[in-house]
Parts: structure tokens; sequence; C-alpha cells
């Protein structure tokens, strides 16, 4: 019955719009009075809707920004510009003159880092180290560098504690595992992003665009080594003057913006300028390595010909630039076994015999 | 072109036509429409802390929804194949509220991964540097917004030649209703490859899930058919036949059937095998390491499919009543496996072992609720346009012939 009334309903709207639209419009009072009341309230009622969008920062949604290009795109008087906007923008709002250049790569380098297992106590100075010198927001906190304490004889990392707090590190059954971006050679996160805002730079340091980032977070989603943040919130310092650390540049560690990605750079705009990542520098006991992998005389190089040497989650086909090595601490040279002829016939254990 | 912006006016005019009912139920969504808007505004100015989301679970509800509505979208292909591939007449009429589930669908896909974004000002980027073929997302914006555009095409020019009484000439239709049936299985199939390209997430890494999503989208998409058209035959007088509603219900079941047995097949294999790779399933069916917060919502799940699947098998039931019981079951059933229980157990634990659980807020419900209602609201419109159209009730003969009289 109900579908009846409809149906003829339907009939005498055709009828009346088209009468209405033929010049006869027969509207009447009440008819009138509804619509209008109703196109008012809901207007009211969107209007009211909308209100929290007058708390926003109209700052960050100017003209300039809305045309700036992608970095590869920028030509340098145009990257000129964008780096005045962002030193008076810091200025305003952190009360710091920054130091902002965009430094570019070297030819020839290729950065790696390795750190070495045995030595490290987990005393988390890195970890802070690294917050300090990339302006890391406080809170939100973020952090790029996290340290598991990993049970010894296991490297299960499900049973790595993320949050110990000791009094007094290293703990004599634990060993310390820091894990930050491994700046991958087959990067997941850069392949995912559909924009390119994040990208591999010849020097192996994988960056990200701050000001072309869409924030879908689907770099953090691919990430086997859990090395991106992303800002939930508007980054925020405890004290401006005090946190910010002026000497930045655009690739790294200039302030992040609501909304973008953010990791681990390999500090570049201290290691393109032939200085140490801050992490490193901080290290008290020298479990931290970092050089150019392309110089077969750099540390590194050396570490990676005679040491032990791993990386985590090899099977996920990253090949990362961060790797994992320890000393040989028994004089295995010593210990030097004489196999016999036919060694391939016989099963290892008689050849030790 | 004057009949056509004519035509436009007047689907405007009817869509603010009806009964009690239909003002009653058309405000309501409005209204949560409204509370969704606001709290989206809320999250602007905020940031996506306003949300339930962290570092370790980077996606929750907005893309889990996202990941189902894809579904239900492509699921307006389980009415397009029995018509144009296997002649079944009978559905023939009933294709359109398909194809319109489609767009209202894609259009709630997109509001979703919009309010997903931290910088939602900036999609413009896409234009400028776009990752294609490279980045699985870039698939997605494209294959969504062309199907998206077919089905506005295949059905705005179906339902503008009824208006104005003419056979629509296949030339301008038929091609594109076949390039939509592949167009529908490859939305879902790079979706679900968004998913399963990411060797870091053991839990999605798995060949099956593109296959698992097909099957859920083709039970879930015609249950949630054959409810609407339960309703339009019950409030909106356009006839419908029970025959049509059984060809659906025989869909359902073979679909979801295989839903069910792909699942078991995903369980032996985690479970079985004991890998390091099973910490994700754990924590979803099981919880790990006291940790259970998805552990009800998966048996829910499995419960209502079952139940439903136990309905639809049932032979003496050939009752409606029940099919509209076992098609809520199953919806909300393959919601909740397709969305919470795909995409938020593969951050847990994170890829560093660690275990955060998450718990959707208020204010990212309320985003949730209003984008569904937006959606409703649009296929609510869209159906109540088609009707009187297809009916022959509102025409342009008509209109002209009444204007005169």
């Amino acid at each position: 019955m109900s579908a009846r009334n409809i149906g003829t309903g339907d009939g005498n709207v055709c009828d009346r719009g088209s009468t209405s639209s033929a010049g006869a419009p027969r509207l009447t009072r009440r008819g009138f009075l509804g619509g209008g009341l109703g196109a008012v309230g809901g207007a009211a009622a969107l209007a009211a809707a909308l209100s929290p969008l007058r708390a926003l920062d109209r700052q960050d949604y100017t003209l300039e920004k809305f045309l700036q290009k992608h970095y590869k795109e920028m030509a340098p008087e145009e990257m000129a510009e964008v780096l005045d906007r962002i030193r008076a923008e810091v200025e305003q709002r952190h009360g710091v003159r920054p130091d902002l250049s965009d430094v570019k790569p070297t030819d020839g380098v290729e950065f790696v880092y390795g750190l070495h297992l045995g030595l490290c106590i987990g005393c988390r100075r890195c970890v802070h180290a690294c917050v300090a010198e990339n302006n890391q927001s406080r809170s939100p906190e973020i952090q790029y560098i996290r340290v598991l304490e990993m049970p010894r004889g296991s490297m299960d990392l499900e049973r790595g504690d993320h949050h110990y707090d000791r009094a007094k590190v290293p703990h004599e059954s634990h060993y310390y595992l820091p894990v930050q971006c491994h700046q991958c050679a087959n990067p997941p996160c850069v392949k995912v992003c559909p924009i390119e805002a994040t990208w591999q730079e010849p020097d192996g340091v994988t960056v990200i665009d701050y000001d072309w980032c869409i924030g879908c977070r689907y770099c953090e989603a691919a990430c086997p080594y859990w090395a991106r943040r992303f800002n939930f919130a508007e980054p925020s310092f405890v004290d401006s003057k005090e946190d910010i650390n002026p000497e930045m540049s655009y690739l790294s560690n200039r302030p992040r913006q609501k909304g973008v990605m953010e990791k681990c750079h390999f500090c570049l705009h201290r290691t393109r300028a032939g200085r140490l990542p801050a992490c490193l520098e901080v290290c008290p006991v020298g479990a931290r390595k970092f050089g150019n992998v392309l110089d077969p005389s750099s540390e590194v190089s050396q570490i990676l010909a005679t040491k032990h040497v791993l990386v985590l989650k090899h099977e996920v086909g990253t090949l990362p630039r961060f790797f994992y090595y320890f000393d040989e601490d028994y004089p295995r040279a010593e210990d030097h076994v004489t196999l016999p002829a036919s060694s391939s016939a016989k099963p290892p254990s008689g050849g030790a015999e | 072109m004057r009949v056509y912006l004519n035509f436009l006016w007047r689907c405007f005019r009817v869509s603010f036509v009806g009964g009690w009912r239909y003002h009653s139920w058309m405000l309501a969504l409005s209204i949560v429409v409204l509370l969704g808007v606001n709290a989206y505004c809320k999250q602007l100015v905020n940031g996506l802390i306003t949300t339930g989301m962290t570092d370790h679970v980077s996606w929750g509800l907005y893309i889990a929804n996202f990941t189902f509505l894809v579904g239900m979208a492509a699921a307006a292909v389980m009415l397009v194949i029995p018509v144009y591939v296997y002649r079944k007449h009978e559905l023939h009429d009933l294709v359109i509220f398909g194809e319109l589930l489609a767009v209202a669908s894609i259009i709630m896909c997109l509001a979703f991964v919009t309010v997903d974004l931290g910088r939602p000002d900036r999609f413009m980027h896409i234009f400028w540097r776009f990752n294609f073929p490279v980045s699985m997302l870039s698939w997605d914006v494209i294959v969504l917004n062309g199907y998206l555009l077919l089905n506005v095409h295949i059905c705005g020019y179906l339902i503008y030649c009824a208006y104005r009484g003419r056979k629509p000439s296949p030339v301008f239709y038929v091609p594109f209703v076949f390039i939509a049936i592949g167009w529908a299985i490859s939305i879902h199939t790079i979706t679900a490859f968004l998913y399963v390209g990411l060797g870091g997430r053991p839990f999605w890494n798995s060949a099956i899930i593109a296959p698992r999503f097909l099957a859920s989208a083709f039970a879930a998409g015609p249950a949630f058919i054959i409810l609407t058209l339960q309703i339009i035959r019950r409030f909106g007088g356009y006839t419908i036949t029970n025959e049509a509603l059984q060809l659906l219900r025989g869909i359902v079941t073979v679909a979801l059937t295989v839903n069910m047995f792909l699942l078991g097949c995903e369980l032996f294999t985690e479970f079985y095998t004991e890998s390091a790779h099973m910490a994700s399933a754990t924590y979803l069916f099981l919880g790990l390491h006291g940790y259970h917060g998805l552990v009800p919502w998966i048996w829910t799940a499995i419960g209502l499919n079952t139940i439903a699947l136990i309905i639809l098998f049932l032979p003496v039931h050939r009752g409606l009543r029940f099919l509209n019981v076992a098609c809520v079951l199953l919806v909300v059933g393959i919601w909740i496996e397709k969305g919470m229980g795909l995409v938020v157990p593969a951050f847990i634990p994170s890829p560093l072992g660690e275990i955060v659980e998450y718990f959707p807020t208020r204010n990212e419900i309320l985003i949730c609720l209003g984008i569904w209602a937006l959606g409703l609201l649009l296929y609510s419109v869209l159906v109540r346009i088609t009707i009187p159209v297809l009916s022959g009730k509102l025409t342009c003969d008509r209109a002209s012939g009444s204007g005169e009289a």
C-alpha cells in the first residue's frame, strides 16, 4: 500500500516540476516555508559542523606552499626562495635563526653504518643525541633509534625488550640491539610511495621531501625495520630556543609539519660535510662505525672485509647499508685443523679428529 | 543539452520528494554526515593524533573500511556477469542497482582514503609526480577512479535513455559493461596487492589474499544488494521477482563457501607450519603474550559467517526472511574479517617484535559513520531517482505532455 502511495507521489512530482518550469508556479505557503526552513537549517548545521576549522593554522595552507615543486624539480633559484621562506618560518615559530642549506651528495661516496654488537652497552645516548641533533618532536615523542634489550642466546626480536629501564647498563644476561633506518639499497618504502616523496640519494641515503609527502603512511607499513615515523600531531618542543638545532638542511633535520613522515637520514647535513653522525659521536664505547664503502681504506670497508658481519632480516631482500658485526674473541688462527685430501667423502666430524 | 540539464534538475527535485519514511531516513543520514564532517574538521586541525593509530598500528578503521568497500564496489559484477555473459534475464532490470551501489561504494572508498591522509591538501601531487607503475597505490588510484567513471557512464547512459524513452544503443554501453567486468576484478586484486606486496609484513605477504578478497566481496556485495532490493521491493514500488533474489542467493552461497574454504587454507598454512611468521595470526585468533584485543572480533566474524552459511545451505528454508537474516549476518561478518581482521593484525607485533594494540577513538568512529551515512545517502538518492525513471513515471515525454496541459 505504501508502495503505491509513493508511486503516485512520483507522478505528482513530475507534473508539479514541469508546470513550475513552464512558468506557472504552484508553490504553497507551507511548502515554501518548509523548504526555506530546511535550507536555512541545513546551512546552519553545516556551518556548525565546519566550525572547528577556524582553529586551522592558515600559515600551513598558503598558495606558495600549495604550488611548491618537488625537490628534484626545483631550479636553484626556486630552491633559494624556498630556503628563505623556511628560514623566516623557523625564526618566527621557534625564535631561532637557522643555518639552513641544501647539502648535495658527493660523487664516489656511498655511506654505510656498522654497529658492534659486542660493544654496545644499551645506554641509549645515541637515541637522545639523535633527537637533539635532528629536531624531533618532543611531544608527541619521536625517536629514530630503538634499542632492544635482547636475552643472550636469542636473535628473536619478539623476545627483545623495547622499554627496559635499568639503573645500570649493560645487564649481564642481555645484549643490546639498536635499530634505526637501514638505508636499504633495495628500499621497500621508496617502492611503495605513490608520489615519489621519498627516494634514494646517490650516496645511499633514503630521504623524504617533507613538503611533498601526503602522509598516506604506506611507507611506514612497508618498512621491515620499523624505521619510519609519522607526525600524528604538530611537532612541539619544550623550549624551542634550547631544543632547536639551528644547523639544518632541507632533506634532513629542518623542522617537520604535522601529517608527514620522517626518518633517519644518516645526519646528512653533517656527514655530507665530512663530519660523523650524532649517534656515532656520542657513543661512549665506540660501538658505531660510519664511512664510505667505496673507499677500500675506510674503516667500514675494513670491517666488512675482516669481521663477522650480519644484517637484520636478510630474507626480505632489502640489502641494508646498516650492518651489525662482532669480533673473533678466540684465537681461531691457532686452532687450524688439517683436512685430509678426500675430506669431501667423509663427514666433517671425521675430518676434525 | 537543455533537455539534459532539465533532466538533471528534475532528478535533483525528485531526490527531495518522498514519504515520511524517506524523509526521516534522509534526515537521519544527513545528521550523521554532519557529525562526521565535524569530527573530520577536528582531525584536520589537530592531526591524526585524534585517531587510535600509532607508529605501530599506522592503518586502522579507515583503511579497513576502504578495503571492505572496494569489495562492495567490485561485487556489482556478480549481477553483470549473469545478465551479460549467461543471459539470465530475471536480473536484467536489477543490474543497474548493483552498478549504482558500485558508484556509491567507490565514492566512500575515496572518502576513506582521503580522511586517512595526513596532508589531504597535497593530493594534487599525484598529478605531478606519480610513482606509476612501481607503487601499487598509484595503480589503485587509477583503477578505482576508472571504475567510478565506467559505472557513472553506464548508469547515467541507461537512466538517461529511459528518461528520453529511447532504446539504449548497445555501442555506447555494452563494450563498457564488458570492460567493467574485468575492471571490477582488477580493483579488488590491486587492493589486495597493496598488502600482499610488502615483504616486511608476513601476515599480508600471502598469495591467497587476492582470491580471498574476491570471494568475500562476491559474498558480501550481492548479500548487501539482496537487502537493498528487499527494501526497494517493499517501499519503492518496483517489481523484483523472487527468482532474481534466489539467483543472487545462489551466488552468495557459492562465494561464501569459497571464502570459508580459503580462510581454512590460510589458517592451516599459518598454524601447521608454526613458523615465526605466525605471530600476527596468533594474535588475531588466540592472542599473543597476554594481548587479545582482536580475538573476540574475529571469532564473532567466523561465527556469523558460519551461521549465515548454514542458513544458506538449509534446503528447507527457502523463505526470504531467512535469506535476509543470513545476508545481514554475513555482511557484518565479512566486514569484521576483512577490515579489522585483515588490516590491523599485520601491524601486531611490529616489525621489531613490539606489541601495541589498536583501539579506534570516538572521533575516528564518527568519521567512519559519517562516510557510511554519506554513501547510504548517495545510494538512496540514486535509487530514488532511478526507480521512477525506469518504471516510466518520470520521462521526458511525460514532462512535456503535462507541461502543455
